[in-house]
């Protein structure tokens, strides 16, 4: 049998839907209102099954699209009650303005995406464009790799959010992750809520004996003020993701840090990479270190807060790097990930400290395999860059018929 | 002449677009008035026509009647006196002397 | 690492397949993944769905594109769907058809050895009374893999369908006869 790391835990097979929902059914939040859409529909359909058949107290909101899930939300958390969503692609595009509004008001909620492509053409499949657009929306943003770390970030999610008064999304991949049943380690009921805690917000709209006025105009002489709250929050946010991680760690047994380090004690070539894929370098890391390739592997976990200054550190003992985007920014000049490696590799070059060679590569658009050849053709650029060769078009589109 | 105003900084602002309620109270737009409502308690005839107008809550009422005019937030609009009805005419506008 | 192709017909429950076998190959403590190739999903259309299996831990989340084991629900995807594509060298077939090994060995132009027979709708007739393949399946494939419990998939596989048949304990009864069925009848003449 498979051992587990919590000794109350428990081994089950299922997908990153149902763990998602799952988590939110352990967590118990006071309301959900959501919307569905492919690949996430399943979380939604699986909590209002929860909620239908008693197995959790929350107030679930059908509403009917995802911009009127995000206001029902962001009026549920700011009344103070801890509130949750799931969507994915096409919906997340929907509720863009109200994200910020979620953030501006800086209202702890917590969402589930799954990612997907966004239109057009329309395509259900994975990748990380709907979220990576989100990226400057002012939410904490947590990415997964497996079921297990969608479950698990779930878990601290709220605890997260609720300490830092920011909005808070765990991704995982569609399909790949979100429909793929997996090994995962489900933690007791009582456990995961005793973690969670009480959402007790410092105020809320229902407080009659304290009424305050949320979301009033800001002009010239305040707006940035409150901006620049944010922008502080997001600074601060990084010991609070490691406190919570280190508790988590402490409580049931499983390490998360702002990033995974894998194979890079010694090593000189290496990919940052974010998601599902991740799983299916650490192949091609551990065949290259067994023909001895320096070869390692870095997996973004928290991409908001960007923790630049940590990665920096330690992409400045490498050699090459590849930053591999499943998302393009249509800047003609790099994707999301590459740009904030690079920028926060210039952090590095200011301070005279060494600077790898950094090339981007663009793949998996709309959910298109990448395999263990693609991680092999990567690392093979790698090395000869490494060993000199020219570095050739700094951003790449592999696995694409040009 | 009036000091500036204090502006909160970010450390000082409570989080998140946070105000307190009621602080229109404090808040004395009385100052912005160039012409003021005068009330003539003998001529209304307390049809509370002035006090649904009223876009300030201006129209100071005790027990159900109009009692006169709260100078610290009117404004000075005259929508009270046009609204006033024309027989009774109770409230009239005047320059403000100062 | 055992990787596992299902071909089947939108409807015939190649996902379930793959999903049940994931769970029952879990009880064994094996590590698992199941997961459905989404598409065109109707009725009738060819669907494929997917399983790794492993005694350590899979971080593999790349398409599965050289299968070590074949299972073919309907036999008359042979003629429209390349079955047999990235079969590994020494890979099986496992077929639903009342055609011996050879004849189907023929039809897919690949070695006798590699191919195994069942005749799993019949199966599913005599003990479901309905043309579900994908249950006796199950047993054929335990068969043909040899190192999982036949046992350990049995209670696994009633313990789900205990969840999702409460009412129908004919229906259960029935999917458990059918895979050890055929799991007795796969060959691989």
């Amino acid at each position: 049998m498979i051992k587990t790391t919590y000794a109350k835990g428990k081994v089950v097979a299922k997908t990153g839907n149902e763990v998602m929902a799952e988590a939110m059914r352990q967590i118990a939040p006071d309301v959900v209102a959501a919307y569905p859409i492919t690949p996430a529909t399943e979380i939604v359909q699986i909590f209002s099954q929860f909620v239908a058949d008693g197995l959790v107290p929350t107030e679930f909101v059908a509403v009917e699209s995802e911009h009127s899930a995000m206001s029902a939300c962001i009026g549920a958390c700011a009344a103070g009650a801890r509130t949750m969503t799931g969507t994915s692609s096409q919906g997340l595009a929907l509720m863009w303005e109200m994200l910020y509004i979620a953030a501006g008001l800086r209202l702890p909620l917590v969402m589930a995406v799954i990612n997907r492509a966004l239109s057009a053409p329309i395509n259900i499949h994975g990748d990380q464009s709907d979220t990576m657009g989100a990226r400057d929306a002012g939410w904490i943003q947590i990415y997964s790799e497996n079921s297990q770390e969608a479950y698990d970030n779930m878990v601290q999610s709220t605890r997260i959010a609720e300490k830092l008064q920011l909005p808070t999304m765990i991704t995982t991949d569609g399909f790949i992750i979100s429909h793929c049943m997996e090994v995962v380690e489900i933690l007791p009921d009582e456990d995961v809520k005793k973690f969670a805690g009480e959402f007790k917000p410092e105020r809320y709209l229902l407080d009659i004996k304290r009424p305050y006025t949320l979301g009033a105009i800001d002009l010239q002489d305040y707006y940035f003020e409150h901006r620049f709250q944010l922008a502080d929050a997001m600074n601060n946010a990084i010991p609070v993701i490691l406190e919570v991680a280190q508790d988590f760690y402490k409580t049931f047994g499983r390490k998360y840090d702002l990033y995974e380090k894998y194979c890079m004690d010694d090593a000189e070539v290496a990919l940052v990479i974010i998601g599902s894929a991740a799983g299916t370098a650490k192949v091609v890391v551990d065949d290259l270190r067994s023909k001895g390739v320096k070869a390692g592997l870095i997996k973004i976990r928290v991409f908001r807060p960007f923790p630049a200054k940590q990665l920096a550190a330690d992409l400045a003992k490498l050699k090459v790097v590849a930053v591999m985007d499943r998302a393009d920014s249509c800047s003609g000049a790099g994707a999301p990930l590459y740009t904030d490696v690079t920028a926060a590799l210039y952090s590095n070059a200011n301070a005279g400290l060494p600077l790898p060679k950094v090339v981007d590569y663009v793949y998996g658009l709309g959910g298109r395999d990448i395999d263990l050849d693609h991680f092999h053709e990567v690392f093979a650029r790698l090395e000869k860059i490494k060993a000199g060769g020219p570095i050739g078009p700094v951003v790449e589109y592999i696995n694409v018929r040009k | 002449m009036k000091a500036e105003e204090h502006k909160l900084t970010a450390k000082e602002l409570p989080v998140g677009d946070i105000l307190e309620a009621g602080t229109a109270v404090a808040f004395k737009t009385g100052a912005w008035r160039s012409i003021r409502p005068v009330w003539n308690a003998q001529k209304c005839i307390q049809c509370m026509i002035c006090w649904i107008s009223c876009p300030d809550t201006s129209i100071i009422v005790k027990d159900g009647k109009v009692t006169g005019i709260n100078y610290d937030h009117c404004k000075g609009c005259g929508i009270c006196a046009v609204e006033c009805p024309k027989k009774v005419c109770a409230i009239t506008m005047e320059a403000e002397k100062k | 690492m055992i990787e596992i192709r299902w071909h089947g017909r939108g409807g015939q429950g190649a996902k379930t397949a793959a999903l049940l076998f994931a769970e029952a190959a879990l009880a064994t403590g094996k590590y698992i993944q199941a997961f459905p190739e989404y598409g065109p999903e109707r009725m009738g259309a060819p669907v494929q769905s997917f399983n790794r299996i492993s005694d350590v831990p899979i971080t593999l989340h790349c398409g599965l594109h050289e299968p070590s084991f074949v299972v073919i629900l309907d036999p008359t995807l042979m003629d429209s769907v390349p079955v047999t594509a990235g079969l590994k060298k020494d890979g099986k077939v496992i077929v639903n058809t009342s055609f011996s090994a050879a004849t189907i060995a023929t039809r897919l132009g690949i070695n006798a050895s590699q191919v195994f027979v069942v005749n799993a709708s019949q199966i599913a007739q005599d003990t479901i009374g309905m043309d579900i393949p994908n249950t006796p399946m199950l047993g054929a494939l335990v068969k043909v893999i040899g190192t999982l419990d036949l046992n350990g998939v049995l209670e696994d596989t009633k313990h789900k369908l205990e969840q999702k048949f409460r009412h129908k304990p004919q229906v259960i009864e029935g999917n458990l006869e059918s895979i050890k069925r055929a799991f007795n009848e796969v060959k691989n003449v």
